[in-house]
């Protein structure tokens, strides 16, 4: 389990301070898929950033942190936060980044390119054993264990997709997160790394956190979902509640902007824009554009409240929770 | 003042060259007397205020000379450069844009003179002429062989320039090639154009004084490489004669330095303008 | 397939640099007003020697005969090529008479060879690792320093650093002999090795030195520019480690067109070496080609700057070709 606790993140840019994400917290179970969604620059990407502890100037983490919980099969608990997450890269936690056309370096074999990701772990006896392993994922994912010989110019845009997800999963890690892992693919390939994502985690039984502003994808993957709005998390629940029950406004809108079989309903998008994360409104974020504000809102900044159990919404339309707090 | 804070480079590289412009092409007529003569003052004469930077082994004014030299090493230089880019870039912008055949055979053309090294050339020529090489010769020969450089760059940036929209649509909406060339690419090029011509009037003039320093240029007339040539015959070094031969060293570095910093320097202003 | 084009078009332009380069040596002396028979004449004649009408006329043909020059312009033109491609007899050099033109050249050839294969290997390497280290940490104060270095250097020509090198190292300090001397009787030994490495150490540093400046610049921008790339970014969330970074991922990809860089500057680079081992008397070809030029010896110029033509051509194809030796989307479809 990871827990994401207050954190703030901004960029430090000559313009300023852009606060991406700002006092984010929540928690990410074992054995789920959770998404992460929101409009373009909703601090989704910097979040998982934050998570995977890749944090690089001008990005700095200004408060909060990160633990993720890991238990043992003696059932013993480690904690590891930091640097100790850092260490565990790729072994315990993975990210499979945007833009699969690019990410691999041109004139290097896919097999070493495998390899390298492995530089500090000593659980391989040689290289070998390691190549085997590879192998041997590959066979299982179905993939041509010929690819490892190959150039990444020699590869189709979908199976370089699937051969980044089998790289950032080989080792088999406890935790993968995936930014916008379908974004710039066509249809078909896309419906083949969501199969693969599925299924990888079925059989894997970890957690699989997936940014993406296509919701699509989160309904047919996750099954709890975090929506973000300019560097806040608005509103966290099962995906179902999410689309049939709404709570948070903008939430609200956004899956009514969705197109539906059956619903012949027109389309409505949402007006305005976010505002600028240089030097954000006090109060709601999203009140300048809702359509539901109070004089409330204007004034302070909602905090996330367990509204019914395990849906969590930051609006002051739902003040008071049923049940206690997050 | 912001000028200088936001383009050193450049600003640097504009007030030497702007230093030596004058002191090659301002001053000359000022000496009062041909530099060149022979004997016209008595030899090896220490620096002192009558002669700024003393006089040569034959007899000269070493300060007038230096500016003599450097007004004919400008000259050729510019000459070099002006037609060089000219051709260059003309060919450059066809072969970019037309594509196809015409494009391949320029740029066959423009990699084979690239190869060919001209200094063998130079030689076998001026030892032919036996010291008869003029200037104007001489740039004829290096104009020949430096065509090819901003050739190839005016076609890279042509080629991208194909792509982009505002091209076709000047295109299709039916102008000439010529026309295109002359209201949408020219004033893009122009910049590009700018910093190749700098950069050739510095390659010339290296060529020339490379070509000189060991004898084998204008005789005749003179030039910063000449003068270091006579000043090398003449043995000023092992006679410590640092006066006649260090000027024109050092002008030849410095005006090299100078070119360069305009080179560079105009390519960063000119890519910060573009928005780049 | 992308291979065999490539080849292709590097094996036409090859061929079309040796056709135009030696009509390039062919044509130059024919379009100046004096004949180099007539100058010959001219010396034979100012030695006061008196020769009859038939002598003359003889002396003439046999010249005419040696310098190519009997026959059409056609046949004269095919005949120097015949010569230059296949025979490569160019006659006796007229300064050393009567060893031939292909023997002196052959001599010459392998000092400068190894000037300047190991000078401008020696410094494209060099330069490209400095430029590697300053564009990987570009914002580094070390960083601009050596780029504010290089600028300083790389204008300069190649001349004026021989000149520099040689007022320092051998007036000022004496460190470095004035003129290359090798006792070329000595046997091959490290005694003999070691007088060539003192007395070439000068005009290598010097090729090296000036050819540093430019590969430092645009190996710099370079690296700076892959480092930026979205691999790069992805390796280091795999956790690769920094110098593993910069050398497979920056490295390897920066490096491509810095080879594509080598080969156009060959020429270049060839041009200022040869200035430099006349400054030093090396005895390479560009002597030879220089005391030929100075001494009108008609046959060892024509020879020698025929041959140079052909090596830089040979040169520039050799490095075009090891190109994709390392780009794998050349190699491979």
């Amino acid at each position: 389990m990871i827990r994401i606790q207050d954190v703030k993140a901004s960029y430090f840019t000559p313009a300023g301070e852009v606060q991406a994400v700002d006092r984010v917290s929540m928690s990410i179970l074992d054995n789920e898929v959770l998404g992460i969604a929101g409009e373009s620059g909703c601090g989704k990407s910097t979040l998982i950033k934050v998570i995977y502890q890749f944090i690089e100037p001008p990005l700095r983490l200004v408060s909060g942190r990160v633990e993720a919980t890991t238990r043992t099969e003696t059932g013993e608990t480690a904690v590891m936060d930091g640097a100790a997450l850092r260490k565990a890269w790729w072994q315990y936690i993975s990210y499979i980044p945007q833009g699969s056309m690019s990410v691999l370096n041109p004139v290097a074999k896919v097999g070493s390119q495998f390899l390298d990701a492995v530089g500090k772990s000593t659980a391989f006896k040689n290289r070998e054993e390691l190549y085997s392993r590879v192998t041997g994922y590959l066979r299982e994912l179905d993939l041509p264990v010929d690819v490892l010989k190959a150039y990444p110019h020699q590869l189709s845009g979908g199976m370089r997709q699937r051969v980044i997800v089998a790289l950032a999963t080989f080792l088999h890690p406890k935790v993968i997160l995936a930014d916008e892992p379908t974004t710039a693919l066509d249809v078909v390939v896309q419906r083949g790394i969501i199969t693969m994502l599925a299924q990888l985690q079925r059989r894997e039984q970890n957690t699989l956190v997936i940014v993406s502003h296509d919701m699509g994808v989160h309904y047919q993957l996750a099954r709890r979902m975090a929506i973000m709005y300019a560097g806040k998390l608005v509103e966290l629940a099962e995906v179902g509640a999410i689309v049939e029950s709404p709570l948070h406004p903008y939430t609200n809108l956004l899956i009514g902007s969705l197109p539906r079989i059956g619903d012949h309903a027109r389309r409505q998008g949402i007006g305005g824009a976010p505002p600028s994360l240089l030097n954000p409104p006090p109060g709601c974020r999203f009140a300048p554009r809702c359509p539901r504000a109070m004089a409330a809102c204007q004034a302070a900044d909602p905090p996330p409240l367990e509204y019914r159990p395990g849906h969590f919404v930051a609006c002051h339309l739902y003040g008071e929770p049923r049940t206690g707090g997050a | 003042m912001k000028a200088v804070k936001r383009h050193p480079r450049l600003v640097i590289g504009l007030v030497l060259v702007a230093a030596f412009v004058i002191l090659g092409l301002v001053m000359p007529p000022f000496a009062g007397h041909d530099p060149r003569d022979w004997n016209t003052f008595p030899k090896h004469i220490k620096p002192n205020p009558a002669h700024p930077l003393g006089t040569t082994g034959l007899g000269q004014d070493t300060f007038w000379l230096l500016s003599y030299s450097l007004r004919n090493s400008l000259i050729l230089g510019v000459l070099v450069g002006f037609f060089a880019t000219l051709i260059g870039v003309t060919l450059g912008v066809f072969a970019g844009l037309k594509g196809g055949w015409a494009d391949r055979g320029l740029s066959l053309l423009m990699d084979t003179f690239i190869v060919v090294p001209s200094l063998p050339i130079l030689i076998l020529l001026a030892s032919l002429l036996q010291g008869r090489a003029t200037i104007l010769i001489i740039s004829v020969v290096l104009i020949v062989f430096n065509w090819p450089w901003p050739a190839r760059q005016i076609r890279s940036v042509a080629l991208a320039m194909r792509e982009r929209e505002f091209i076709s649509t000047a295109w299709f909406s039916g102008e000439s090639t010529l026309t295109v060339i002359r209201t949408e690419i020219f004033p893009y090029i122009s910049s590009w154009a700018v910093g190749n011509f700098i950069n050739t009037v510095l390659v010339a003039i290296a060529v020339e004084s490379g070509l000189a320093v060991i004898g084998l240029s204008s005789l005749q007339e003179s030039t910063l490489g000449t003068m270091i040539y006579w000043a090398l015959q003449y043995q000023a070094l092992l006679a410590g004669r640092w006066w006649w031969i260090l000027p024109p060293v050092i002008a030849i570095v410095v005006l090299f330095v100078a070119l360069f910093l305009v080179s560079s320097g105009y390519t960063q202003y000119a890519t910060a303008k573009r928005g780049r | 397939m992308r291979f065999l084009t490539f080849l292709l078009s590097r094996l036409v332009t090859y061929i079309l640099v040796i056709w135009i380069g030696v009509t390039m040596v062919f044509l130059v002396p024919r379009f100046l007003p004096s004949s180099p028979v007539e100058a010959m004449m001219a010396k034979v004649a100012a030695q006061g020697q008196y020769m009859e009408a038939a002598q003359i006329e003889s002396l003439r043909n046999s010249l005419m005969e040696t310098f190519g020059l009997k026959g059409s312009l056609f046949q004269q033109y095919t005949g120097f090529f015949k010569r230059v491609l296949l025979t490569g007899d160019f006659g006796p050099s007229f300064s050393a008479f009567p060893t031939p033109v292909s023997q002196l050249v052959a001599q010459a050839l392998p000092w400068s060879l190894g000037l300047l294969l190991t000078s401008s290997v020696l410094g494209w390497l060099l330069g490209n690792a400095i430029g590697l280290f300053a564009g990987y940490r570009k914002e580094t104060l070390a960083s601009k320093a050596l780029e504010f270095l290089a600028m300083l250097i790389y204008p300069i020509p190649y001349y004026i650093f021989a000149l520099v090198l040689i007022i320092l190292f051998t007036y000022v300090w004496q460190i470095f002999p004035f003129s290359f001397y090798i006792d070329a009787n000595k046997p091959l030994s490290v005694g003999l090795i070691k007088d060539i490495v003192y007395n070439s150490a000068l005009p290598a540093l010097s090729i090296i030195a000036v050819n540093l400046g430019w590969w430092v610049i645009s190996m710099k921008a370079l690296s700076a520019s892959v480092a930026e790339e979205d691999f790069v970014h992805f390796a280091r969330l795999k956790g690769v480690s920094e110098p593993r970074i910069m050398t497979h991922y920056v490295a390897r990809n920066a490096l491509l067109p810095q080879i594509t860089m080598l080969a156009i500057r060959l020429g270049t680079i060839f041009n200022g070496a040869l200035i430099t081992e006349i400054l030093f008397g090396f005895p390479g070809v560009g002597t030879l080609i220089y005391s030929s030029a100075l001494q009108a010896d008609y046959n060892l110029m024509l020879g020698t700057i025929s041959f140079s033509v052909i090596a830089v051509a040979t040169a520039t194809l050799i490095v075009d070709l090891t190109y994709p030796l390392l780009d794998p989307r050349i190699r491979y479809r």
